[in-house]
């Protein structure tokens, strides 16, 4: 049983010492593999940023009135006044012509473009809380139809809808993603394969004579294994790099987005585990790439 | 040790190789495969360490039909037999030692019983304090002397020999073919195969003559 690890341990040895001997081929694989396994982890990271910040919108489920034009902002007041006391509205809030322009100039930076036009062409917004007693789509959509049947009112929408269709959107780019990594999955594992064959050709004389004293096709595939499997974890601790490079490079305007938009701010990041099931995957893609060129090929060898 | 019996071979491109060969080589006998280039010898070497398979007719070794040997058991088999080439096919990348070491290394064993049996069979080809160099520094004959090192390193029961003087001149000839003597007279079968006559002449052993592929003496 020692003599199992020892041998192990030496062909592990022997392969990365085969890599280091050749420092500029295995760079640009490794560098190769990595750019795949980074990306794979990017779309991975933005999925998972996506969907935590959307989880936090369930909860913000709101209706927006926009008043006709023609409605002062005394009548405004005393609508919001009315809806304030309504059974199934917890809060309400109204932003005034005024209010909005600004809030728009802040926002959007096209402030310069409505100081061309001679009016305020905002309409007065009142903004609805229903109570969260209220969940279901129903009973939101029963709140709604009521609300624009209000005097006064020319739209009611409810934000509901986006984040349901920004939810079907995030189902559909999780399914990209899954789809995308997989392909890049599969290049890691060609990509290694093809590497492996090549150290397998530049190698022949030494695969024919251990053949010639009696090694068997485990023996000779070991160090070969051992070497696709480095060629994976290198490719994997260098994905992390870039990854966690790249997001911290990203961090800021990320962080920035979200701020505008949904009015607080977090970047998920890799964690612990998932850098570890990284490294892990692309380990095995890398044996498995190696391991198929192996099986292919071994038996070709032969002493002529 | 070794029987052929009317073993026929044929490649694509040659159609006979080996045309009805037949005869039994004993344990511990030293015998030499003479005949001209083309002849078939390096082809029934071939059979024997199962680089090749017949196509009509069977070999034995060691009373084991070679016919009927799964590609699985093909490595236990070729422990059993040192081969050694007329190119050496040495690893130049590798030192004398670990060349030697090879066929220990493939079988398992470990690292003290290694060094031992390197150091012992160093000592018997006459190489000792080469362990360290690379193939490429030494002459043709101390390469030679490593290629009989490798082979005969995990005590095989059989040593099959193609050519292994031909790129050697006459007195490094003697010396190999005085080795193969040597590991003879412990009970060794040694096969050579050879077109150099007078070393047979000389060594006084038995001797299998081919031609075209026909066995014409033994």
């Amino acid at each position: 049983m020692k003599g199992f690890f020892i041998v192990h341990l030496q062909a592990l040895l022997f392969s990365l010492g085969q890599q280091l001997r050749t420092p500029f081929s295995s760079i640009l694989t490794i560098a190769v593999l990595s750019i795949s396994i980074a990306l794979s982890g990017l779309f991975y990271l933005l999925v998972k940023n996506v969907t935590y910040l959307t989880g936090h919108l369930e909860t913000s489920n709101q209706i927006t009135l926009f008043l006709g034009q023609q409605v002062s902002e005394q009548d405004g007041r005393q609508l919001q006044r009315q809806l304030e006391k309504h059974r199934n509205i917890q809060a309400t809030r109204l932003i005034t012509k005024a209010e909005g322009l600004k809030e728009f100039e802040h926002y959007s930076g096209f402030g310069d473009a409505l100081k061309a036009l001679n009016s305020n062409p905002l309409p007065m917004v009142v903004q609805i809380f229903p109570r969260l007693s209220l969940t279901t789509q129903q009973q939101l959509q029963q709140l709604l139809d009521e609300l624009k049947g209000l005097p006064g009112v020319s739209v009611a929408k409810l934000d509901m809808q986006w984040v349901q269709r920004l939810k079907a959107i995030i189902v559909l780019v999780e399914r990209a993603v899954l789809v995308l990594a997989s392909i890049l999955g599969f290049a890691v594992i060609f990509i290694t394969g093809n590497t492996i064959r090549l150290e397998l050709q530049n190698r022949q004389e030494e695969v024919v004579i251990a053949k010639l004293v009696g090694a068997t096709n485990g023996f000779i595939a070991r160090p070969f294994l051992y070497s696709g499997f480095w060629y994976g974890f290198l490719a994997g601790i260098l994905a992390l790099l870039m990854i966690t490079g790249l997001m911290k490079l990203l961090q800021s305007p990320l962080e920035q987005l979200t701020r505008l938009y949904l009015g607080y701010q977090d970047v998920v990041f890799l964690s612990v585990l998932n850098s570890v099931i990284l490294l892990a995957v692309s380990s095995l893609l890398g044996v498995v790439g190696a391991w198929g060129v192996l099986v292919m090929q071994l038996n070709r060898l032969k002493p002529e | 040790m070794i029987k052929f019996d009317r073993v026929s071979k044929g490649y694509a491109e040659v159609s006979d190789a080996l045309v009805n060969v037949s005869f039994t080589i004993g344990k511990g006998e030293m015998v030499f495969l003479t005949g001209r280039s083309g002849a078939g010898k390096s082809t029934l070497l071939k059979l024997i360490a199962l680089v090749e398979t017949v196509s009509r007719g069977q070999v034995f070794l060691d009373g084991q039909n070679l016919n009927r040997v799964s590609q699985r058991e093909i490595p236990f088999i070729r422990r059993k037999i040192g081969l050694i080439f007329q190119d050496y096919k040495l690893l130049n990348d590798r030192t004398v030692a670990d060349n030697i070491a090879l066929p220990l290394l493939v079988a398992g064993y470990n690292h003290q019983d290694i060094k031992r049996r390197v150091r012992a069979v160093l000592d018997k080809v006459g190489l000792v304090g080469k362990e360290k160099s690379y193939p490429l520094s030494l002459s043709g004959g101390e390469q030679q002397r490593v290629g009989i090192a490798r082979a005969v390193v995990n005590k095989p029961s059989l040593i099959l020999a193609d050519e292994p003087t031909g790129n050697l001149d006459p007195e490094l000839s003697t010396e190999i073919i005085c080795l193969f003597k040597q590991f003879k007279q412990v009970g060794v079968t040694v096969f050579v195969a050879t077109h150099d006559l007078t070393q047979v002449v000389e060594s006084g052993c038995r001797q299998l003559i081919l031609d075209r592929g026909r066995l014409v003496s033994g």
